[in-house]
């Protein structure tokens, strides 16, 4: 199961859909949003994403996934637009029949997502600078908006 | 032909617009393509080579051709999770 949202993440409800008899191993990643980032402080991230696309390379993230481990059920779900600090930004739980496979998919599936799927976030530091967050990318900061609060 | 891009993340915000439309011989490849965005559009140039292509809902390699058709998405590397 994969999704896209705009509301906070049922991660409870989440870990249940994944949760089967077959299974003697459940597994749940949640990223969260993290306050300090090389010495600077976060006051929310902006997450956008290109839909149509993410959900494509999160469904082939899935199909992977089933092919090389035992896997019972994914379920990844990544949250979109403005979030705080220690929101949840993304969800993902798998099931597998035993612990050492559940853990190698939970990993390879966030660490995949990661590199592939189109989503990106947008730092707000504490002092009113905005940057998106593109690896590999020198960093280019937008300065403090002239009335903050009004950018789009 | 003209082909519109869709641009995401910083590159919308250095383009200051969500798509362009890009001038393009018929047959052109994703190359081509991207040097084409870099002189029609310079103040992408921050993003310049680490930009990534889409063609569809697929990453698409340098030497993919692309046709009046093709729905183009130009972005930066991806920061989800």
């Amino acid at each position: 199961m994969i999704s896209l949202t705009h509301e906070e993440i049922d991660y409870h409800g989440l870990t249940e859909s994944v949760r089967s008899d077959s299974c003697g191993a459940v597994l749940l990643f949640l990223g969260t949003v993290r306050e300090m980032t090389g010495g600077r402080r976060t006051v929310a991230l902006d997450y956008d994403a290109f839909p149509e696309m993410a959900r494509a390379k999160m469904q082939e993230l899935e199909d992977e996934a089933r092919r090389r481990w035992p896997v019972h059920e994914v379920a990844i779900v990544h949250r979109l637009g403005r979030l705080e600090l220690g929101d949840i930004s993304v969800a993902l739980a798998v099931s597998c029949p035993h612990r050492a496979e559940c853990y190698e998919a939970g990993r390879w599936l966030i660490d995949t997502l990661k590199i592939t799927v189109p989503v990106w976030k947008k730092e707000n530091w504490d002092d009113g600078a905005t940057e998106w967050v593109h690896p590999g990318v020198e960093a280019g900061t937008a300065p403090p908006a002239a009335e903050p609060g009004t950018d789009s | 032909m003209k082909l519109p891009v869709r641009l995401y993340a910083r590159a919308r915000d250095l383009a200051g617009a969500d798509t362009v439309q890009i001038e393009l011989e018929e047959g052109a490849t994703i190359a081509m393509l991207r040097s084409a965005l870099m002189e029609q559009c310079p103040q992408l140039q921050p993003v310049g080579s680490s930009l990534l292509f889409a063609v569809g809902t697929d990453y698409a390699a340098e030497t993919q051709p692309l046709n009046a058709e093709s729905q183009v998405t130009c972005f930066p590397p991806v920061s989800g999770g």
